[in-house]
């Protein structure tokens, strides 16, 4: 089966020079950048309460009762938006046989060399680990945080509930922002991404490079596990 | 009879503390003073309290609170539990003594304990929000207050409450206003029976013992102080009959102390942990740049990408 690809099939592939593959919906942008913008201000006045060190970063929110006040707002806006990119993009992150064999292979990744990595589809293993963490991440920091959102819920949790509930939040944030480190980075060290975020698109070069899977599955027409 | 803290003069006095006896002060490091203040401490003998709640009115009037009209449910606390308004509140609790078989009216005056490990203070993460002066006085600036309710999932006693209003926390300032200017809480003031008496916590101790050798003599054998020294000891104790069995007066806690998960979340070595994770993540990101270098397309990819599109693999 060598049939030559019809391009004109696929219209989310543009030719061109670079040719360039469309690789988010407008709204899907829109919600990832409103889910970014939660975060991190999310961890801004989190970090504030965290520690004294980080006290000072409650006069972005004007002042600390207006950090407290805001915080858990901001929770919830960001966690329903989430949602929506979890919804949005859960069955593309199931985990695949070749999800193990990229990870055996992540030194060679990490050492910008993905020749004789498996092809990846939609998304890389790392992309995919990154995904399911964060979404436990905000589950239990959602939860966690009604726990000790003293003007509405925290009255209907004994006091020990609401001490685990702090320790439970505190150390999931932790994690949340190591692990959100790891997306930026990613994010700027691999070149030619941020476009993804910002236009919706990618080069082709991008994608034979990272993708090539999924760009190959776009080319072929064939309904791949892309959006 | 322990002697009462005279009456003022009319004369207008220095206060004998203030911010420069801070020995501890929430989320901020404090020198504290060379010289630490005499510890003062309020004693409330149990057996001593006819429960007429006069010190929660002069409490109330004191501080300038106004208790919302409440809801009569049937027992004798008025109001039903602490609020940002009431500070302090007389619990009741009938003991039918099975060694014994009287019934014993335990009526307990609740309140801060001032603590000399505040649990509080040492969860608060607003700087300054919650204080700790030399001579033992733990209070809250409410001006510093976020309204986080950590002090609450801090205090060994659940003490603290937040106001629905403005959105602080609110409890017992051992009348620190008072005792800056010699006088002693208002609530030791108004007590009709000297069961609530003040001084410093050497004569309180001292104080206690001539009580505990009373209440001996009288049969309670398993009388005692309680300075629960899980919490470092605390500035207002309580003389019980039954010292052995704290719960009996309404809950009162059987040997307090910050709670471990309170200790943990709080602890340098977490934070600084937490911290640090952070930081390496960031660390090995800008190493892994600086070793590796941006992953950049090549032009070859993008012909090969061409190439694909277009149909023509060679």
């Amino acid at each position: 089966m060598t049939a030559e690809p019809n391009v004109s099939k696929n219209p989310a592939i543009h030719r061109g020079d670079p040719v360039t593959v469309d690789r988010y919906s407008g709204l899907a942008r829109l919600n990832h950048w409103i889910t970014a913008v939660g975060l991190i201000l999310l961890a801004l006045s989190g970090l504030a309460l965290f520690h004294p060190a980080f006290f000072f970063l409650t006069v972005l929110f004007g002042g600390g009762q207006m950090a407290r006040f805001l915080h858990p707002w901001i929770g919830v806006i960001t966690a329903v938006s989430f949602a929506g990119l979890f919804l949005r993009f859960w069955r593309y992150n199931l985990w695949r046989g070749d999800d193990s064999r990229w990870m055996g292979r992540l030194s060679k990744v990490l050492a910008g060399d993905e020749e004789g990595v498996p092809e990846v589809g939609r998304y890389n293993a790392g992309q995919k680990v990154y995904f399911w963490v964060m979404s436990l991440c905000i589950a239990v920091l959602f939860f966690s945080g009604l726990v000790i959102w003293m003007e509405y819920f925290a009255d209907s949790f004994t006091i020990e509930q609401r001490r685990v509930g702090v320790l439970v939040h505190s150390t999931v944030a932790i994690l949340a922002i190591c692990t959100w480190i790891v997306h930026v980075y990613a994010a700027i060290w691999v070149r030619g991404t941020i476009s993804a975020m910002t236009r919706g698109n990618v080069t082709g070069g991008w994608a034979w490079r990272h993708h090539r899977k999924w760009l190959r599955d776009l080319a072929s027409g064939k309904p791949s596990d892309s959006e | 009879m322990f002697p009462p803290v005279p009456n003022p003069g009319t004369e207008a006095t220095d206060q004998t503390f203030g911010a420069g006896d801070l020995m501890r002060r929430s989320a901020s490091k404090v020198t504290p003073p060379a010289e630490r203040q005499t510890e003062v401490a309020k004693l409330i003998d149990v057996s001593k309290c006819i429960g007429c709640k006069a010190c929660q009115v002069a409490c109330l009037e004191w501080n300038e609170q106004v208790e919302e009209i409440g809801f009569n449910d049937g027992r004798y606390e008025n109001p039903p539990d602490l609020t940002e308004h009431s500070w302090t509140l007389m619990r009741y609790a009938e003991y039918e003594n099975p060694e014994t078989g009287n019934l014993e009216w335990l009526i307990r005056k609740d309140g801060c304990m001032h603590c000399e490990d505040p649990g509080c203070l040492k969860a608060c993460p607003a700087p300054g929000a919650i204080v700790q002066y030399s001579n033992g006085i733990v209070d809250f600036k409410q001006e510093n207050c976020i309204g986080c309710g950590y002090c609450i999932q801090g205090c060994p006693f659940n003490i603290p409450r937040l106001s629905k209003t403005d959105r602080k926390v609110y409890k017992c300032t051992l009348c620190v206003d008072r005792v800056a200017v010699g006088q002693g809480p208002a609530c030791a003031k108004a007590c009709p029976t000297q069961a609530i008496v003040f001084g410093t916590k050497a004569e309180m101790t001292e104080y206690a013992q001539t009580r505990i050798a009373d209440l001996n003599s009288r049969g309670y054998d398993k009388a005692g102080l309680y300075d629960p020294p899980g919490v470092g000891g605390t500035h207002v104790m309580y003389v019980l009959q039954h010292a052995d069995q704290p719960e009996l007066y309404s809950g009162l806690a059987n040997a307090p102390k910050i709670s471990g998960l309170v200790e943990t979340w709080k602890s340098g070595a977490a934070k600084y942990t937490g911290l640090a994770a952070v930081g390496i993540f960031a660390a090995a990101g800008f190493l892994h740049y600086l070793v590796n270098g941006a992953n950049r397309v090549s032009a070859e990819d993008e012909a090969k990408a061409r190439d694909l599109v277009e149909g023509d693999r060679t």
